[in-house]
């Protein structure tokens, strides 16, 4: 700090500064949240007419009454697609990166970096540019509109083979892999017992990552789906909006089933901020 | 093959099989399809058949207005979207890093909590914010006295980069954040005993050794800006919107490949866009490498 910085008028003038610029950032992101914390709470007629910002016409019931009922309870099974597309995507995702990150940071290898350098290039693919000839190969195979076609292209994650090669060098020490080697342990052994076992972190960084991403994804399933069953959430809630225009009765669903949408990523960021904290810093610092 | 080696082979397997099918291949097949036209046989009742077209496809969607029009918005929205961003990521970012800010752990989560929230859904939240009928911040703002259409020609763009930045200010900030509490204090230190303000120090100190995030993410964000689909498709359903369908390149190539069922074009689209992403991605890292053999 400058000498004229120290003296306390000053300070406590930047201090203000400072505090209420990131608490003015704070409430641009947080109030639309708390709309659709409040407006999920309203009917169709309170959504539409009266202040959205509080808990007048109180019916979250109500809504979250209407959201089960409606086509036999198909928010839900949407539900069940979404944890299922995410919960064993994300899995095996994770499993299979790690297993190759460990791999490029464990072994020595002919042309590792070139390879490395293979996968790095597929972070910068658009990934939507291949959504569409990605179909047209899913339909020839005959699995469009399955859950494989949503299910395969998400096992692959270039960026994730990145975070499990830092992880890997950050977290299992060589020694422990002698050590284990020594003990007469087979490679693989070695990875499934001890690799794996210290890599923990990183695996739930790489889990957390993909999970949301898949839980977010919504190009692929619009492509992929026609069968309103094998929706995910994402595409649901789109196809009731597009419906909204004609038929404001769907606002209430579109509202409360997306606040139910945000609960499972929210309460995952709140509770594991270490690790996506970690995420993001390995892969900002090379 | 020592058994290191195979055991190698073997972890790295399921990864490379999957890349190849997931990314290799499509990439291929997109590029393949492009050269292949459908053409009606006849008077349209004998069925289609696929002739080679050579870069008719590509001729055909550089020819298009629509097309080009689309990548006109892009640059309009990157020129908007990606300075904001980062002059916003990295402001809050310093702010935080600065002796001044109180209860950092609450800010950043804060800030980074509608990345929890799925693309779609926050454009949805936004465009409920943005109708007039729903919206209590329309209300707020024309008790004010100030009338603006989020949906007319000229509000689409702010509409969309405001979608944008809300959903990915955040998440970008606690990258830099964790890159500027990486540097060692002791530079900082040394910075203040030489008589360097708070100011000198984030753009003469802070900002250069974070250089490495701001590269990354800026790639990432040009990557991701191509991309731009769910956030305008959501307007387009607006009534009254200025979005039409073929208001970026990616929606584009949707509607070419399944509204007008044309798959060559859009595969041609769609090469064109991952080529211009690949184009900028090399461009970006060059400028700023070469940036770094300068300062060297």
């Amino acid at each position: 700090m400058s000498p004229s910085r120290t003296r306390p008028t000053n300070v406590w003038l930047s201090k203000t500064a400072v505090n209420g610029a990131l608490v003015l950032a704070v409430v641009y992101m947080l109030f639309p949240l708390v709309w659709l914390l409040t407006a999920a709470t309203k009917d169709a007629g309170d959504l539409l007419a009266g202040n959205a910002f509080s808990f007048e016409g109180f019916d979250l019931g109500g809504n979250l009454s209407r959201l089960a009922e409606y086509n036999d309870g198909i928010y839900f099974h949407w539900y069940a697609n979404s944890l299922l597309y995410a919960g064993l995507g994300a899995l095996a995702c994770s499993l299979v990166s790690v297993a190759a990150g460990y791999a490029f940071d464990k072994y020595h290898f002919r042309g590792k970096e070139k390879l490395f350098g293979l996968v790095l290039l597929g972070v910068l693919v658009p990934t939507t540019a291949l959504a569409l000839p990605m179909y047209l190969l899913a339909s020839e195979v005959g699995i469009v509109n399955t859950y494989w076609a949503v299910l395969i292209p998400v096992l692959v994650n270039p960026f994730g083979v990145y975070l499990s090669r830092v992880f890997s060098s950050g977290y299992i020490p060589d020694e422990a892999l002698e050590a284990a080697r020594i003990d007469g342990a087979g490679e693989l052994r070695t990875f499934w017992s001890i690799g794996l076992r210290m890599i923990m972190p990183g695996f739930v960084t790489v889990f957390l990552f993909q999970f949301t991403a898949i839980w977010n994804n919504f190009f692929l399933p619009l492509v992929m789906l026609s069968d309103q069953k094998l929706y995910p959430l994402s595409l649901g809630l789109y196809a009731w909006n597009s419906n909204a225009h004609a038929e404001p009765d769907f606002y209430p669903l579109v509202v409360t089933g997306s606040l139910l949408a945000v609960v499972p990523l929210v309460v995952a960021f709140v509770s594991l901020q270490r690790h996506w904290k970690a995420g993001l810093t390995a892969g900002s610092v090379k | 093959m020592n058994a290191r080696t195979r055991a190698a082979a073997f972890l790295l397997t399921p990864f490379f099989a999957l890349f190849v099918v997931v990314m290799v291949v499509p990439i291929g097949y997109a590029v393949w399809l492009s050269l292949f036209t459908e053409k009606q046989s006849g008077l349209g009742f004998g069925g289609t058949e696929t002739v080679f077209s050579g870069l008719d496809n590509y001729t055909a969607a550089l020819g298009d207005r629509a097309f080009r029009e689309g990548f006109g918005v892009l640059l309009g929205y990157c020129l908007f979207y990606i300075p904001l961003l980062l002059a916003g990521a990295l402001g809050l970012a310093l702010l935080l890093d600065s002796a001044l800010a109180r209860a950092r752990r609450f800010f950043q989560l804060a800030l980074f909590l509608p990345h929890a929230v799925p693309g779609i859904i926050a454009a949805l939240i936004w465009v409920y914010l943005y109708t007039p009928q729903l919206s209590p911040v329309v209300k707020a703002m024309e008790a004010g006295g100030i009338g603006f259409d989020f949906f007319s020609p000229e509000g689409a763009l702010p509409s969309i980069v405001n979608i944008a930045l809300w959903e990915w200010l955040g998440y970008n900030m606690v990258i830099f954040y964790a890159a500027l509490q990486a540097i060692d204090r002791s530079v900082l230190e040394a910075a203040t005993v030489d008589g360097a303000g708070s100011w000198r120090i984030a753009f003469s100190i802070k900002i250069p050794l974070i250089r490495a995030s701001l590269l990354m993410v800026c790639l990432f964000t040009i990557i991701g800006s191509l991309q731009l689909f769910t956030e305008p498709l959501i307007l387009n359903k607006g009534t009254g919107s200025a979005v039409t369908s073929t208001w970026t390149p990616n929606m584009y190539a949707y509607t070419a490949a399944f509204d007008r069922n044309d798959y060559g074009l859009a595969a041609a689209a769609s090469v064109l866009l991952a080529l211009t992403a690949a184009l900028l991605s090399f461009a970006v890292t060059r400028l700023t490498g070469r940036r770094k053999g300068k300062r060297a």
